[in-house]
């Protein structure tokens, strides 16, 4: 699996830009504690994403374990029904915003955009690292608030509840998502700005990664609908400590406006978790199975598509609210017609592997299990969009399932796959198959028997968000628990994995998986400045099969 | 590109799908049982979405499968698959199903809505909109002061503009009876305004067409109750409604679904469809138990020492109970 693209680098060509040292093969870029620093390279920036989202994913993880331990009986005999709360907020909020997010946009965006179009750095590098310490902060003020009590009104932080438990606790989760939001704009506007204007001039539009194109989608709704957020996060901010009482009921505020500006935003943000997740389901895919992406322009569409019907969705979320009931239909349908742009994806990603050979590697393991999980959720949803449906299951584990296909199976399966896919590339070493294959499979069947019986216990009547439950669910909900252990099992294969094939892995070489996108065409781990000279590109990010890809991609001077 | 095949074999699978589907979507058993008129209504419904759901499920997943046995890479082959890009009738044809389905179950599901009563809410009054509003500590006013209780409570039942309302055969007429509904950390109060009877339950007649009237005193609560398929949010400061007429005779679990604080998974009560004699002598009964002196004594609590969640859990309940025997 490992053929090698014939490297045919003029030596010592010379770039416009500035032109980096010695040798491309293995030449280490960056030291270790240069990833401690408020670096401004866009890699070192990418891989600090990461690890720091994946470190909150293993503290937003071990909440999730509690509270299926908590779930495991009817009672609430494990942890104070508070803290069962606390940690359900915070688990929430950690997964979303300190954990998929940062991971999928910041970690992959950053790493990837600048090298796949051919660029040096992102175009505001100084900005990208604010960007990225605006998390770190973030973070700590969410774990800090359990000193306080944690903030236990959900990650929807509904008034007039968010106003009356632990006030301070709720200040901080505030302010922490103030942060991190504030860091999504940052990011987004880098990201349109480097996407639109920074892309090697020999580069054509249909000739940008899909995974691009799921950036620029991404920040576009990024930048719609993050203020927006923002806004209805400072005035509760406001009511919570400054006697103001826009959502204060008795004081003649409206908690039914703060849902809208809420809503506004989240509908939106699972998009924001989702689309970079396709993006890498587009690279990933066509690699593994060494086929063209089926259908480029209606994957590049179909995500600007997302992105436009996605910001008129969001009262879908509010069905059993106070919502009049023409605006219940108007949000039913276009709620439906998402599914359609999504449903193009799918079948794109199932038509690229017809006539491809498939090979079984973690990453594509990974892909296809997304796959097969997104196609539930994304049934279960269009079940939910509906109205009349929805008011049954509205707020039961029915929603709980379905989001954890979306987000478990849809989010955290490809990040696993990119994790695999690029793991070469950004440290210059190969991952372990095996531990990779144990890994999948552990999270495979973890995934689905954690989530799966969820869906029989919202249609039968078993509410979100509790800690204790009547005796009649016992059953399901202890096969959920077992499935959230091995799902936290699954995590160690993993975990080894990385630090070990960091330390002492397999050197990868430039192109491991004889892959066409412009960031195998240089070392790895890539040099400080991307490329001794620009590559130029001579074909499509995907022409696999077609003539002689292998002397397809080539780096020759930018000036020659 | 090849043609979409349409060979026998696709054709017999097809069959077969279809049929599983359909079996699937009539035999899933899934749901609790229907005790509300809404009830089959919703069933039917996701019944077809189950069907639809089934089929797309069955072929989606099936070609995944097929694909990864078929086109897996073989030892020593380290060629590149066919470079295949698109074929534009699948790609419309692959559009056009799902828009054909998403937009028949969007009618659809108007229709069923419309039939529940969630287009129609409102409309069949003008009393402008009176919000029991009980500042403070919402169970301190309403224990300590019955009387003050009675005329907060008592209300004539207002109309709100804003729930599940009548459906297309009920539409402009007034529920044979109504109940209001008062979410509180964490319980539900049930007051019948026109007998005076409070309740920790609801107990409603068999096949009569009932109006709760929702509010909240403290947070958010929901009302739902499983085996109606109905759930309505209580909104402090925006009164709902919920209209059903309950068709089983039984005992059905009221939950709370809207996350109202430590012990939201506690909030849980009853509705008590009866017949319609029980209901009357279950009404005359405690017509007579709550005189407002059985009220105070029921209740001797200091209310001052009920702000926190943790007393509230238990007493909430309690209150139920001391007020329908
Ligand atoms: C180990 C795997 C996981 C387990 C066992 C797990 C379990 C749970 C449980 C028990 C809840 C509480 C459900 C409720 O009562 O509403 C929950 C909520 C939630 N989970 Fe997970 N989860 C896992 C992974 C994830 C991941 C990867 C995400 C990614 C975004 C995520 C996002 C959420 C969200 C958004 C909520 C809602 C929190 C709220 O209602 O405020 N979870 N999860
Ligand atoms: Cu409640
Ligand atoms: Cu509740």
């Amino acid at each position: 699996m490992t053929l090698e693209i014939p490297q045919n680098q003029p030596p010592g060509s010379e770039s416009t830009s500035v032109v980096v040292t010695e040798s491309t093969h293995h030449h280490q870029a960056w030291k270790w504690y240069h990833y401690f620093t408020f670096n401004v390279d866009h890699k070192v920036i990418g891989i600090q994403y990461l690890v720091t989202a994946f470190v909150f994913y293993l503290i937003g993880g071990l909440m999730a374990i509690a509270m299926r331990a908590e779930l495991a009986t009817p009672d609430a005999d494990l942890l104070d029904p508070n803290l069962y709360n606390a940690f359900m907020t915070n688990h929430g909020t950690i997964m979303i915003f300190l954990w998929i997010v940062p991971s999928a946009i910041g970690g992959f965006g950053n790493f990837l955009v600048p090298l796949m179009v051919g660029a040096r750095d992102m175009a505001f590098p100084k900005l990208n690292a604010i960007a990225f310490w605006l998390n770190p902060p973030a973070g700590l003020l969410v774990l800090a608030s359990f000193f306080f009590g944690g903030s236990q009104s959900g990650w929807t932080a509904y008034p007039p509840l968010s106003l009356v438990t632990a006030p301070i606790a709720q200040s901080m989760w505030i302010l922490a998502i103030v942060l991190v939001g504030t860091s999504s704009i940052l990011g987004s506007l880098n990201f349109v700005i480097t996407i639109l204007f920074m892309k090697v001039p020999s580069m054509k539009w249909d000739q940008i990664p899909l995974f691009c194109w799921a950036i620029l989608a991404t920040s576009v709704l990024a930048l719609l609908s993050t203020p927006v957020l923002a806004a209805g996060l400072v005035l509760l901010l406001f009511d919570l400590n400054f006697g103001t009482s826009f959502f204060k009921p008795d004081a003649g505020g409206n908690v039914v406006i703060y849902q809208h500006l809420f809503w506004f935003y989240s509908h939106p943000a699972v998009y924001l978790m989702i689309l970079p997740i396709f993006g890498i389901m587009s690279e990933v895919i066509p690699v593994h199975a060494r086929k063209p992406i089926f259908g480029y322009k209606a994957i590049a569409y179909s995500s600007l598509a997302i992105c436009l019907v996605g910001l008129f969705v969001w009262v879908h979320h509010m069905f059993t609210s106070g919502t009049p009931g023409w605006m219940r239909m108007f949000f039913t349908i276009s709620t439906l017609i998402v599914a359609v742009p999504t449903g193009v994806k799918i079948f794109g990603w199932v038509a690229t592997l017809w006539g491809g050979k498939i090979r079984f590697t973690s990453a594509m393991l990974f892909a296809v299990g997304l796959l097969s999980m997104f196609v539930m959720g994304g049934l279960s949803g269009v079940t939910m969009g509906t109205a009349p449906f929805d008011v049954h299951v509205h707020d039961t584990y029915y929603v709980v399932a379905h989001f954890h296909y979306v987000l478990f199976g849809g989010s955290v399966f490809g990040i696993y796959a990119g994790i695999y896919h690029w793991f070469p590339k950004m440290t210059g070493r190969m991952m372990n198959e095996t531990l990779g294959r144990i890994h999948f499979i552990l999270t495979f069947i973890g995934t689905n028997l954690t989530f799966l019986p969820m869906h029989e216990l919202g249609l039968q009547g078993m509410p979100r968000r509790v800690a204790m439950y009547d005796a009649q669910f016992t059953h399901l909900n202890e096969i959920c628990t077992i499935g959230a252990y091995i799902l936290g099992l699954s995590v160690i294969p993993f975990t080894i994995n990385v630090l070990w094939s960091w330390v002492a892995g397999k050197k990868a070489g430039d192109n491991p998986w004889n892959a066409l996108t412009l960031e195998w065409t240089t070392s790895s781990p890539p040099l400080v400045e991307n490329w001794e000279v620009l590559p130029v590109v001579t074909h499509g990010p995907y022409d696999y099969g077609v003539n002689d890809r292998g002397s397809k991609i080539q780096s020759i001077a930018a000036n020659s | 590109m090849q043609q979409i095949p349409v060979s026998l074999l696709t054709l017999v699978a097809g069959v077969i799908i279809t049929l599983f589907s359909l079996w699937v979507g009539q035999h899933h058993s899934l749901l609790p049982i229907q005790a509300s008129e809404q009830a089959p209504l919703v069933d039917g419904f996701f019944n077809i979405m189950v069907t639809i759901a089934t089929a797309l499920f069955v072929v989606v997943e099936g070609t995944i499968l097929i694909f990864l046995v078929k086109f897996r890479h073989r030892k020593g082959d380290d060629t590149d698959g066919s470079p295949i890009e698109g074929n534009l009738p699948l790609e419309v044809f692959w559009t056009a199903i799902p828009t054909i389905i998403v937009l028949g179950l969007g009618i659809y599901s108007v229709d069923v809505f419309g039939r529940m009563g969630g287009l129609e809410v409102g409309g069949n009054s003008h009393t402008p909109v009176h919000v029991a509003q009980m500042p403070g500590s919402a169970i301190a006013a309403t224990l300590s002061d019955p009387s003050g209780m009675e005329s907060e409570m008592a209300v004539p039942a207002n109309d709100p503009d804003i729930g599940i309302g009548a459906g297309a055969n009920e539409k402009g007429q007034r529920a044979d009876l109504v109940v209001d509904v008062t979410g509180m950390q964490f319980a539900w109060i049930f007051n019948y305004p026109d007998s005076g009877v409070t309740a920790g339950e609801l107990h409603v007649p068999v096949g009569t067409d009932v109006q709760l009237n929702l509010s909240a005193t403290d947070v958010i609560h929901s009302f739902w109750v499983p085996q109606f398929r109905l759930k309505q949010d209580a909104i402090p400061g925006i009164p709902t409604k919920l209209r059903f007429v309950a068709t089983k005779v039984g005992t059905y679990p009221v939950v709370c679904t809207e996350l109202c604080g430590g012990y939201h998974g506690s909030m849980r009560s009853q509705v008590v469809v009866h017949t319609p004699e029980e209901y009357e002598s279950w009404l005359a009964e405690n017509r007579i138990a709550q005189q407002p002196e059985g009220l105070k004594q029921a209740v001797a609590v200091n209310p001052a020492e009920l702000s926190k969640s943790e007393f509230l859990a238990p007493y909430a309940q309690k209150i139920g109970v001391v007020n329908s025997h």
